[in-house]
């Protein structure tokens, strides 16, 4: 059995299909309509609702998510608030300034838009988002009537104005971001959900119970933020038996440095681990601002953007090029491995039957080293990339003295370019090297023609990606569209 | 007699709400707090069913076999049906025929439906769905609009518009051009899937609520295939999340299945489309392949045009005839081509049949010319804008090449203004000195017109009917034969009433639309909403009106001509009666205080054996600037600003307008940059989710978006209140980003080479744009 509070009172769920989405549940099991399915992928937003996340000191981490991609396992311990909280005129400023200027036409994807902006706007502490956070707020939101203006301008207008909520208002947490007493009565313990004969949903909350499982059930599936698994079961039309969750796993969730490392718990969110890394890399912020979206980074994890091995997943390119090592776990004891050596072909790693990924390991930045990330996609915002290029330099007296270049998009898996980083090994940091590691490239890599891109495409802008990192390095020109004013 | 207010000046504002004012949408508050119900929304009748449908996976073939017992077989299902289940009309073609609820025998694309399937979830009628065992026999495909032409394979015949003699103009002029493109299609991608649910009634017919432009066509389709009298069929339709021309027909066909399998298991039935089903099954907006030749003189004024334009129809004619019409229609977009020939053609592909979409077909037609625009400019060393400006229609230069006299000439000042309130001259010496500069990021600016004809093309489509219901406590009621889907349509028409009566916009409301309110429906398409319904209503308020105005002269032994409305009051005389009294009184001595009413838009005619008329009551008119900025290393670009002036008459809810105005533009630029339907050789879609065809997010949005209406433009057509439609017209402003981005890669080659760049304008086929104009260079540096 499952316990969550909806709306400021407590559910509780037993012997449903752990198959079911958070959106499903909603609008199938409670008739509550308000959460709309646009695309049951998580990339269109009008299924979003807010999801408050209690830490053992009892406040709560409220964050906007795709529902239609989170599994109702999920709910456990939390907090689930949809737009029927907002249904007593006259309303949230969010929804009268989306009134006032207009902000939906057909209306369909307002649902999500109002939750997301409600979501940015309980997430103000003290301080006006600029426009900035706001688009970020709504890069998960499609809207096919207005063109956003009116939704901006409806974003700026409600974030200065106060929202205080009553006691007995069904968001009354948003209003001060700590747990209602139903919350707080919820057992933290281990869960487990099992339709009637039928599929089942673990969720430990400690390593050796992780671990436990996964020795009893080697072929369960690890599911974490679900923004990817999910899509099996929406999409493919697929009924997983046996999902184990790790994201309850304290051990699996946390990100801090230990030394010369940074250690990224598998289990970590990108909105939980984004600020450390980007604090040692700053390279990373404008990558992860693009890597899907808000509502995906709040429930995508490190551990499985790297385990599903995806040849276009964001995060292994730029790993490789940090020389992360990964740390696997499971009945046999923990090992450690490069990143680079887990992936063996396309969705095939060095996972073996009932190990977990534990953990990545980053050594922290060394003197002269230079990192540079480039995301190519079609469009800017929470698109999977083209061709992504992650390049790590230590330039020494205008001589790479040591080089990592890895790509996604343009093999199988996240790849390093051992050839062009021969080219460029040893020799000056200049136009020459660079075009002979660009022709290095074309040995390095035999790229697919998919509905991104074609091969021809992603190895002329892999080697051009090379030449703007030369060109960032030289010069303080802008260089990419993003940071144009 | 009283007569309307329809060629006064404004009307006075003295209630609350008229036309004219800024109102908010009527479901505004429902839409933000998750109240507004669609269809999948609506309360679920008992023994609901759900339905799915089984698809070809294959473009063309004759299905040798189909073995469905593990589809009946799965839990859930209760009933299965074919073609051969069908007891009334197999086609449900909505003009010509060609287009099967259930494919028989013959497949024509993959994803065509040729079997259904209830089940009591959801779920199990798409899993149940996949499981049958189809065995095929593969005939030849044809899936790009080349290979249609090389096999001469059409839908319906190819047509030609001709004036003067084209040949001898081109031959003759001093300068001569010649120019290809293809423009991809676009997926509508309304947020709301279709969707429709389906109840049997007491009397063997259907209740069929429905997400549909065309509620009468819905009826129709569902009666026909059910063989049965139209009457026995109702349809409702109170909103739609979404609809921009991809639920005028292709709403009919979910709505025939689900009435199929209502009448096979005498449930009520729910249908409605996971998105990749969504995009697999429904037609989208034609893909076409253009060529112009054309011949100008030293200033660049064309003296003679030949130009063709051919659309991929996919499998069906569906309204592909008048699709390919309208591109034929605005292959001059603004321009006076003199001496010309367009010529038209409906490929033929074994593809989902594409359909409607916001432009239906005029924004390909536009496309040529424009880009023919920019290629002058290059060749003459001018700016493309005088290029653009010398050509525009004006007095003298005012007939197009079908014959139609262009009789408000909105442009010419129009962009005269846009150029000088977004500083077009000032910028473009900015941008040219950046781009001298900057080694990587070009910049690019453009301003392109739009000249949109507007009427349905079928002339039989231009008519509407409205009905209004005053109660007894003064409260109105309008009906209408047009549809919600976000634009606003129900605000405006009750803005409209209320503007009749003179009361408060509170006072009226609009009902859902319903085929046995309002009979024999035309589409809310052809931005003709609300020209069509607004003064359908008006004609019905007319109607009381004169009714209330006899009995008030009567009772009140008061003139006629000294009895008005105004601000919630029937002035009588030197009286002021309150609304409700007067609507009361009304009511006591039998005056009738409703009405129905009747448009059929005036003027309109054309002959498709000529390819002469004037097939447009008049032209809605705008113009946009846009600047972008384009990194010549990835092809990588963003809009930086957009300015847009447009012609909206006199506007019914200036707001509103704006949204449409802002709303079409993004919908284009998306259609010519970011949108792309990739289709493998076998004809087989390959982007069928948000994942992959990447329509305008937030940050496509111009950061610096400058939107205003053309004051004082009163349309010289007694439209509604001299209003313009503005549904479909600004989606071509977004054909100012392709030509800024075209621009920006032009000065790599300090504009003397056109870069061929084919939509959708993907960061790849700019950075081919890059390449190409490179290469130019090099070529040229070496002849030099």
């Amino acid at each position: 059995m499952i316990e969550f509070v909806l709306n400021g009172r407590t559910e509780k769920v037993d012997q449903v299909d752990p198959n079911l989405s958070i959106l499903e549940w909603l609008r199938t099991k409670m008739r509550l309509t308000g959460t709309k399915e646009g695309c049951a992928s998580g990339d269109c937003g009008a299924c979003t609702v807010i999801i408050g996340t209690p830490d053992p000191q009892g406040n709560i981490r409220y964050e906007a998510i795709n529902s239609c991609i989170s599994l109702v396992g999920n709910l456990h311990g939390k907090e689930l608030i949809t737009v029927e909280a907002f249904q007593q005129e006259p309303g949230h400023p969010v929804q009268r300034a989306m009134m006032e200027k207009h902000g939906a036409q057909c209306g369909f994807c307002t649902p999500g838009i109002v939750m997301s902006l409600v979501a940015l706007h309980a997430n103000r502490e003290g301080t006006t988002p600029d426009d900035h956070r706001l688009l970020e707020a709504l890069s998960g939101n499609l809207c096919r009537c207005t063109g956003y203006r009116p939704i901006i301008d409806a974003g700026r207008q409600a974030l200065v104005q106060e929202w205080t909520p009553g006691a007995a208002h069904p968001a009354a947490g948003l209003g001060g971001g700590r747990s209602t007493g139903e919350l707080n009565a919820i057992n933290r313990d281990s869960i487990s959900l099992q339709a009637p004969d039928g599929p089942r949903y673990d969720a430990p909350v400690s390593l050796d119970e992780l671990r436990a499982l996964r020795r009893e059930f080697p072929d369960s599936r690890l599911v974490a933020g679900s923004t990817d698994l999910a899509l099996e079961i929406t999409q493919q039309l697929k009924t997983l038996d046996h999902m184990i969750s790790v994201e309850r796993v304290e051990e699996l969730t946390g990100c801090e440095r230990q030394g010369d490392e940074l250690v990224i718990g598998a289990a970590a969110t990108y909105q939980r681990f984004r600020g450390l890394l980007s604090g040692l890399w700053p390279a990373f912020d404008p990558m992860l601002e693009r890597l899907g979206s808000l509502q995906i980074r709040n429930r995508g994890t490190l551990g499985g953007n790297i385990a599903n091995a995806s040849p276009i997943g964001d995060m292994p390119p730029p790993l490789i090029a940090l020389g992360a090592t990964l740390v696997l776990d499971g009945p046999d004891g923990e090992r450690r491995l490069p990143l680079e050596d887990f992936f063996h072909g396309y969705k095939q790693t060095d996972l073996k039957p009932g190990e977990f990924v534990h953990s990545v390991r980053l050594p922290v930045p060394r003197a002269n080293e230079q990192l540079y990330l480039y995301k190519v996609s079609k469009r800017l915002d929470d698109d999977i990339s083209a061709v992504l290029g992650a390049f790590r330099l230590t330039v020494d007296n205008g001589v790479v003295a040591d080089c990592r270049l890895a790509f996604g998009g343009m093999a199988a898996t996240p790849a390093r370019a051992i050839g062009a980083e021969t080219a460029l090994k040893d020799q000056p940091w200049n136009d020459d090297s660079v075009t002979a590691a660009i022709s290095a490239l074309a040995s390095d890599f035999s790229p697919l023609t998919d509905v991104r891109a074609s091969a021809g495409y992603r190895l002329q802008v892999a080697g051009n990606l090379l030449r703007r990192a030369l060109l960032a390095s030289t010069s303080s020109e802008t260089l990419m569209v993003t940071g144009y004013a | 007699m009283r007569k309307l207010p329809l060629n006064t000046p404004t009307p006075a504002h003295t209630a609350r709400g008229l036309a004219g004012h800024s109102v908010k949408h009527d479901s505004a508050w429902k839409h933000v707090s998750g109240q507004a119900r669609y269809i999948d929304d609506l309360p679920m009748p008992e023994a609901l069913l759900h339905a799915a449908v089984g698809h070809s996976e294959q473009a063309h073939a004759r299905i040798l076999s189909m073995d469905l017992e593990a589809v009946r077989h799965y839990p859930g299902v209760v009933a299965v049906i074919t073609a051969n289940d069908v007891p009334g009309h197999l086609d449900i073609g909505p003009v010509f025929p060609g287009d099967l609820v259930l494919a028989d025998n013959i497949v024509e694309h993959i994803g065509q439906p040729i079997f259904a399937v209830a089940a009591t979830s959801h779920e199990a009628a798409r899993k149940a769905a996949r499981l049958a065992t189809v065995e095929y026999e593969p005939l030849d495909a044809v899936v790009t609009v080349e290979q249609a032409l090389a096999q001469q394979l059409f839908v319906r015949p190819s047509q030609t518009q001709q004036r003067g003699e084209p040949d001898r103009a081109l031959a003759g002029a001093p300068h001569r051009l010649q120019g290809e493109q293809h423009v991809g299609g676009q997926e509508h991608f309304y947020l709301e899937g279709q969707a429709c649910l389906v109840e049997p009634t007491e009397d063997g017919g259907m209740f069929v609520h429905t997400s549909s432009q065309h509620p009468s066509e819905v009826q129709k389709l569902v009666a026909e295939v059910l063989g049965l009298p139209i009457h026995d069929v109702q349809a409702e339709v109170r909103r739609m999340g979404g609809g921009f021309g991809g639920k005028e027909t292709q709403a009919a066909p979910l709505a025939c299945v689900a009435a199929l399998l209502a009448h096979a298991t005498g449930r009520p039935v729910k249908y409605r489309l996971s998105r990749a089903d969504d995009m697999v099954q429904t037609g989208k907006r034609h893909d076409f392949y253009n060529t112009y030749d054309i011949g100008f003189d030293d200033n660049g004024l064309i003296l003679g045009a030949d130009l063709m334009v051919a659309g991929r129809c996919g499998y069906s004619p569906d309204l592909s005839d008048a699709i390919v019409d309208r591109a034929m229609f605005h292959a001059d977009n603004a321009y006076y081509l003199d001496q010309a020939r367009v010529v038209g053609h409906r490929c033929k592909t074994h593809t989902v049949s594409n359909t409607a979409f916001r432009g239906f077909g005029g924004p390909q037609g536009m496309m040529i010319i424009e880009q023919a625009m920019d290629d002058i400019a290059r060749h003459l060393d001018r700016d493309p804008l005088d290029i653009r400006k010398l050509n525009l229609y004006r007095p003298g230069r005012d007939t197009t090449h079908y014959g139609q006299t262009v009789e408000q000439h909105v442009l010419p000042e129009l962009m005269e203004k846009l150029e000088a309130s977004s500083d077009y001259r000032q910028r473009r010496a900015e941008i040219t000195a950046f781009n001298r500069a900057s080694p990587v990021l070009k910049r690019g600016l453009a301003l392109t017109p739009v000249k949109f004809g507007i009427s349905f093309t079928a002339k039989h489509l231009n008519q509407a009917g409205a009905l209004v219901h005053i109660y007894t406590d003064g409260s109105i009621v309008v009906n209408h034969g047009g549809t919600e889907m976000g634009q606003g349509l129900y605000i405006k028409v009750a803005q409209v009433v209320a503007s009749a009566f003179q009361v408060d916009l509170e006072r009226v409301k609009v009902t859902a639309t319903r085929t046995d309110k309002v009979a024999n429906t035309s589409p809310t398409a052809a931005s003709s909403g609300s020209d069509l319904n607004g003064m359908a209503a008006l004609d019905a308020c007319e109607k009381i009106i004169e009714g209330l105005v006899a009995f008030a002269a009567k009772h009140w032994s008061t003139p006629p001509e000294q009895i008005s409305f105004s601000d919630n009051q029937v002035i009588v005389g030197g009286q002021a009666v309150p609304w409700e009294t007067f609507i009361q009184s009304a009511y006591m001595n039998r005056v009738p205080l409703w009405s129905s009413g009747f448009y059929a838009t005036p003027k309109i005619h054309y002959d498709p054996e000529t390819g002469t008329g004037r097939p447009f009551l008049y032209y809605a008119n705008g113009a946009a600037c846009s600047e972008v900025v384009v990194d010549t290393l990835t092809g990588e670009y963003r809009v930086v600003r957009t300015d847009i002036l447009h012609d909206v008459g006199r506007s019914l809810n200036p707001e509103i307008d704006i949204g449409q105005i802002e709303g079409g533009f993004v919908q284009g630029m998306g259609w010519l940059t970011t949108e792309e339907l990739v289709y493998s050789d076998e004809g087989r879609l390959l982007t069928t989710g948000p994942a992959t065809y990447k329509i305008p997010a937030v940050s496509d949005c111009p950061p610096d978006l400058r939107v205003a209406l053309l004051p004082q433009s009163p349309n010289r057509e007694a439209t509604v209140f001299h209003s313009k439609a503005v549904g479909e017209p600004p989606l071509m402003l977004g054909i100012a980003v392709w030509s800024a981005l075209r621009d920006a890669v032009a000065s790599l080659t300090d504009y003397r080479y056109s870069p061929p760049l084919d939509t959708p304008a993907t960061p790849e086929r700019v950075l081919g744009a890059v390449t190409a104009s490179q290469q130019w260079l090099t070529k040229h540096r070496k002849t030099a």
